[in-house]
C-alpha cells in the first residue's frame, strides 16, 4: 500500500495541473465564445451558437477521442496531455461561453442605456459598466462549470494522462485492492474540488465587498 | 396646437424635433410630432401613461431611433443614416451635449458617487484624476451631494440617487437636458430634494425637456406645456393656459382625472 502514494500524490499534480490548464482554456474560449454570440454580426453569431451546442451537445469522451485518436488521421498530433488539455479547454469553454453570457445579459439594460446617453461607446460601456458587473456574477457559475470540469479530467484516464484514475486502474492489478485504490482517487479529488471551491467562494466575497 | 410655437420661432429652435414619426412594427406611438425648443427653454410633457412620452424623449438622444422624421440639435442633425463605425462616432459625440435623468436613476452600483461622476468625463474629455476630482466636488455640492462623494449608491435613498444622477449628467455640461418623470419611482417625501435641483437648474438657465406626472411642479418652472395623448401632440401652450384654461377635452378630462387622482 505505502508504495503506491508517491504514485498518487504525482497523478494528483498532472489532475491540478490539468484543472488548472484547463480553466484558463476555458475561460479564453468562453470569453471569445461568449463575445461572439453577442455578436453584431450574424455569421459570429452562428458560430458561437453552433461552437456552444456542438461541445456541450456530445459527449466529452467522444470530442476526445476524435481529437486524440481521431486527429492524426486529419495531421493534428498531439500527445495525450495536450490533447486532453485542449479537449476538455474547448469542451469546458462551451459552457463558459453560455454562463458569462447569461451574466451578461443579466444586467439591467438601463445601465446600458445611462452609459451610452453620456456618450460612452458600445466598447467603453462593456468594459466599465457591464463587465465589471457582470464579472461578479459569473465567479459562482463559473466556480460549478469548473468544479464539473475537474471531474471530467477523469475521463483523460481513457486517452491514458496518468492523472488520478488513471494511476488508480493502474495500481489494482498489482494490488488487487480496487476498493482501496479508488477511494484514495475519490479523496485525492475531494480535497482539489473542495479547495476549489472555498477560492471561489472567498473571490465572490472579495468581489462583493468591492 | 401650432400657434403657440410659431409665435416663439423668430429665433432658430435649439432643439428641433420635425414630423417625428415612431412605430414598432403595426403599432404607430409617435404620429407626425414637432417640437422646437429654444435655448434656455423649459418645456413640460404631459399626458396619459403609454402617450408617447418616453419614446419622443428618447428619441431625441436616438436611444429609441425615429421611423421617420428629424431630430436637430442647434445645426446638427442627431438621428443621421450612416454606416455603423460613423453612426456610432457621431451619436457618441451628440450624445455628450444631452443629459439624460431616468425614472429608475441607473447609477452604475460598481462605483462610488464619485466614480459615477467622473467616469465620462475622463474617458471621453480626457480629464485627469485630478481635473475629473474637481468637477465632480462641483456638480455634486451643485445637487446638494458632496458629503456623500465617497458612498455606493446603495447606501443612497432614492432622492439622493436621482441626485447624483442628475450631477452624473451635468458633468459631461450638456447643452440640453431630458428628464423622464424623474420623481416617479420617489417616495413622496423625497420628490421635493429632487425638484429644487431641477428648478436650480431652471433658474441658470439650462434647456430642460422635462417628462412629468407632476403638474404643480411643471407649472412652477415651465415655459411650456405639451399633451401628448396616443402618439400626438393633442395641445401645447404656456403653462398658466394649459393648466387653468386647456382648450382641448382631452387635455381638460386628462387633467381633471389626474389632479383627481392626485388628491384623493
Ligand atoms: N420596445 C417597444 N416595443 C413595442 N412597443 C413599445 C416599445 N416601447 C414602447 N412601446 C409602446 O409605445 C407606446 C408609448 O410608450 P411610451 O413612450 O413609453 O409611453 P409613455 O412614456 O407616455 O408612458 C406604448 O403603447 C408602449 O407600449
Ligand atoms: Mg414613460
Amino acid at each position: 500500500m505505502q508504495r503506491v502514494f508517491p504514485f498518487f500524490l504525482e497523478a494528483a499534480w498532472i489532475t491540478v495541473l490539468l484543472s488548472v490548464l484547463t480553466t484558463i482554456l476555458g475561460l479564453i474560449f468562453g470569453a471569445i465564445g461568449a463575445s461572439a454570440r453577442m455578436s453584431r454580426f450574424a455569421l459570429f453569431r452562428f458560430l458561437g451558437a453552433a461552437y456552444v451546442s456542438v461541445f456541450r451537445g456530445t459527449p466529452a469522451l467522444i470530442q476526445l477521442f476524435i481529437l486524440y485518436f481521431g486527429g492524426p488521421q486529419i495531421g493534428i498530433q498531439l500527445d495525450a496531455f495536450q490533447a486532453a488539455v485542449i479537449g476538455l479547454g474547448i469542451n469546458a469553454g462551451a459552457y463558459m461561453a453560455e454562463t458569462m453570457r447569461g451574466a451578461i445579459i443579466a444586467i439591467d439594460k438601463g445601465q446600458i442605456e445611462a452609459a451610452r446617453t453620456v456618450g460612452l461607446s458600445r466598447f467603453q460601456t462593456m468594459r466599465y459598466v457591464v463587465l465589471p458587473q457582470a464579472m461578479r456574477l459569473m465567479i459562482r457559475p463559473l466556480g460549478v462549470n469548473i468544479n464539473a470540469m475537474i471531474k471530467a479530467t477523469a475521463l483523460v484516464a481513457a486517452i491514458s494522462v496518468v492523472e488520478l484514475t488513471y494511476t488508480a486502474q493502474r495500481f489494482i492489478g498489482s494490488t488487487y485492492k480496487p476498493f482501496e485504490m479508488f477511494l484514495i482517487a475519490g479523496v485525492l479529488y475531494m480535497i482539489i474540488i473542495y479547495i476549489t471551491g472555498q477560492a471561489v467562494s472567498w473571490l465572490d466575497r472579495k468581489a462583493r465587498i468591492n | 396646437m401650432k400657434d403657440e410655437g410659431d409665435h416663439m420661432t423668430d429665433q432658430k429652435p435649439f432643439v428641433d424635433i420635425r414630423h417625428a414619426q415612431k412605430s414598432y412594427g403595426t403599432l404607430e406611438v409617435l404620429k407626425d410630432i414637432n417640437l422646437q425648443v429654444q435655448k434656455g427653454q423649459i418645456v413640460a410633457i404631459i399626458g396619459p401613461s403609454g402617450s408617447g412620452k418616453s419614446t419622443l424623449l428618447r428619441a431625441i438622444n436616438d436611444l429609441d431611433p425615429l421611423t421617420g422624421g428629424e431630430v436637430w440639435l442647434e445645426d446638427k442633425q442627431i438621428n443621421k443614416n450612416l454606416p455603423h463605425r460613423q453612426y456610432e462616432k457621431h451619436i457618441n459625440l451628440v450624445r455628450q451635449e444631452i443629459g439624460m435623468v431616468f425614472q429608475h436613476f441607473n447609477l452604475f452600483p460598481h462605483l462610488t458617487v464619485r466614480g459615477n461622476v467622473t467616469l465620462a468625463p475622463k474617458m471621453l474629455k480626457g480629464l485627469s484624476d485630478v481635473e475629473a476630482n474637481t468637477l465632480a466636488e462641483a456638480q455634486l455640492d451643485k445637487v446638494g451631494m458632496l458629503e456623500r462623494i465617497d458612498y455606493y449608491p446603495s447606501q443612497l435613498s432614492g432622492g439622493q440617487k436621482q441626485r447624483v444622477a442628475i450631477a452624473r449628467a451635468l458633468a459631461m455640461n450638456p447643452k440640453v437636458m431630458l428628464f423622464d418623470e424623474a420623481t416617479s419611482a420617489l417616495d413622496p417625501e423625497l420628490v421635493e430634494e429632487v425638484n429644487l435641483v431641477m428648478k436650480k437648474l431652471a433658474e441658470e438657465h439650462m434647456t430642460m425637456i422635462i417628462v412629468t406626472h407632476e403638474m404643480s411642479f411643471a407649472e412652477s418652472v415651465c415655459d411650456r406645456v405639451l399633451f401628448m395623448d396616443q402618439g400626438v401632440v393633442v395641445e401645447e401652450g404656456p403653462p398658466e393656459v394649459m393648466f387653468r384654461n386647456p382648450t382641448s377635452d382631452r387635455t381638460k378630462e386628462f387633467l381633471r382625472k389626474h389632479l383627481a387622482g392626485q388628491h384623493p
